[in-house]
């Protein structure tokens, strides 16, 4: 019952090149409550992200008293799964909180908003390979929907490694009979990572394949990110430079 | 997770002076940027558990203990053994540890440390199976940090393999439908032996293995695991800050150089030849 990962064309198991991107959809602003929200379909990730905040902190002795405190929550609904999740944070989506909060946080100036908190909220309604860079995309764009200070986007994209091939963003099938996954995000305009994870063995020479890989994959994530935002704050597509003249 | 109090002044001038003194490529405690602090690792110190170690880094003081047991394997993975890896910061282990469920980088570092030891395929846990579908053996591999002082990643990760290496197990049989020990004491069959190298970046300079003092002020941090053959098998970023590109990928580089040293080290302290 073993899935042909990489047939003799080269093609992955749902038709796609070993660096093809799944079909990614963003949507900015889809909850009124939030001070800024996304909805993002990334493959069959079905996504929701909701920031609040800049807010008073509660508790208070959490608060800072030079910067805000960025939170973050990723949660899986019970539905999201083959088998039905057990509602309550497990220690895999406690960790995946913690890295994607340590991936958006470099990008987001809080130091701009002292004594406040930040939340993130996340919850992936459906799940497929790769939700926590679906999360992290759709996060950057809801705190820039939010109107957070932010010195860039955040965009995200894994590599991995499939019947010995390194290739780009691997879906639930691929994570789970493949053999290795790189979730890697970054901030386009800084080249600087600001997540990072691996597990699967990766010789010297694949680790650097699918390192560029993923690279390659955030930079087309952040394209589908701007228009997005795009879309929402100046209608289709972005202004042209003679428009605005 | 850490014995430094974090105050905002103290930390911003220990900052300043720590980047000043990594600019002529110096540290607070004498050491070279890519150096080690001195690696202890004894094996065999609780002799009730099928395999132990007690690994120390520099202050940093941490207890493995392996007990292998029978169980029943997951349905998904009939013909497989199982492994599980957990860690304890324990409250006597720093003024600012305290007792009660784990905190999210508690959470962090025993998942960091079983994804380095389950992805290398240390164990191979295929023969780990008393009966298909039924019965396996359950290698469970607990650590109790007794002090910090930084870089608990790789002191976990080192003991736990340090205890894998130098364990012993029972082996069981069936008999009519039920499990019965026998005299038979087995070493566990391992593969690889996987070595996790942390490195810190504080302000525009790469160091390895930091101290509790270093990891108060780092930017971020990033622990990449490597197997015998120099293979990478597990990573993990970690903290608020940002690595370049040039420095992830000789990162790479660090860790296999370096996790070749510490390799020996283990192979010296357990007498594993394999």
């Amino acid at each position: 019952m073993t899935t042909v990962l990489l047939d003799d064309r080269g093609l992955r198991h749902d038709g796609r090149r070993v660096d093809e991107l799944r079909p990614v959809k963003i949507e900015v602003g889809v909850l009124k409550n939030a001070n800024g929200s996304a909805y993002i379909e990334f493959g069959k990730n079905k996504i929701i992200a909701a920031v609040y905040g800049p807010k008073e902190v509660h508790p208070k002795h959490m608060a800072l008293p030079d910067r805000a405190v960025l939170r973050c929550r990723y949660h899986m609904s019970p539905f999201s799964t083959d088998t039905r999740k057990n509602p309550a944070p497990s220690r895999r989506e406690i960790e995946i909180s913690k890295v994607i909060r340590e991936a958006l946080e470099p990008a987001v100036l809080l130091y701009d908003y002292p004594r406040t908190a930040i939340d993130v909220f996340l919850e992936v309604l459906q799940s497929d390979g790769g939700s926590r860079c679906a999360s992290i995309a759709a996060s950057s764009v809801a705190l820039a929907d939010a109107g957070i200070n932010m010195k860039d986007l955040v965009c995200a994209c894994a590599a991995g490694k499939i019947a010995d091939q390194v290739v780009l963003d691997l879906d639930d099938v691929e994570d789970k009979e493949g053999s290795g996954d790189m979730p890697l995000a970054m901030m386009p305009n800084f080249e600087q990572v600001t997540l990072f994870q691996l597990d699967g063995i990766l010789s010297s020479q694949q680790f650097k394949q699918a390192f560029s890989f993923a690279l390659d994959g955030c930079k087309r994530v952040y394209q589908l990110q701007k228009e997005a935002l795009m879309k929402k704050y100046f209608g289709q597509g972005e202004p042209s430079m003679e428009e605005s003249e | 997770m850490s014995a430094v109090k974090k105050s905002l002044v103290v930390e911003q001038l220990r900052r300043n002076q720590m980047i000043e003194l990594l600019a002529q490529g110096k540290r607070m405690d004498g050491r070279g940027l890519l150096d080690y602090r001195a690696i202890k690792i004894e094996t065999g110190i609780i002799p009730k558990a099928s395999g132990s170690a007690k690994v120390t880094i520099g202050d940093t003081q941490v207890i493995a203990g392996v007990k292998v047991e029978t169980g029943t394997p997951f349905p998904d993975t009939p013909d497989q053994g199982l492994l599980i890896v957990n860690a304890e910061l324990l409250p006597l282990s720093s003024p600012y540890a305290e007792p009660g469920p784990p905190d999210e980088g508690v959470i962090e570092l025993a998942r960091v440390v079983d994804r380095g030891i389950r992805e290398s395929q240390m164990i191979d846990v295929s023969q780990l199976v008393i009966k298909e579908g039924e019965k396996v053996y359950a290698v469970f591999a607990d650590v109790s940090i007794l002090n910090t002082d930084g870089n608990l990643f790789d002191t976990t990760s080192y003991a736990v393999v340090a205890a894998l290496l130098s364990a012993k197990y029972t082996k069981y049989e069936m008999v009519d439908g039920k499990l019965r020990p026998t005299e038979v004491k087995e070493a566990l069959p391992l593969r690889t032996i996987p070595v996790s190298v942390t490195i810190a970046k504080i302000g525009d300079s790469i160091v390895v293995d930091p101290t509790d003092e270093e990891e108060a002020v780092m930017d971020a941090r990033l622990t990449l695991t490597t197997d015998s053959n120099g293979n990478i098998c597990a990573g993990q970023k970690g903290e608020p800050g940002t690595f370049s590109f040039d420095q992830m990928l000789s990162g790479a580089d660090t860790s296999r150089m370096k996790g070749q040293e510490i390799r020996n080290l283990l192979k010296e302290a357990t007498g594993y030849t394999g």
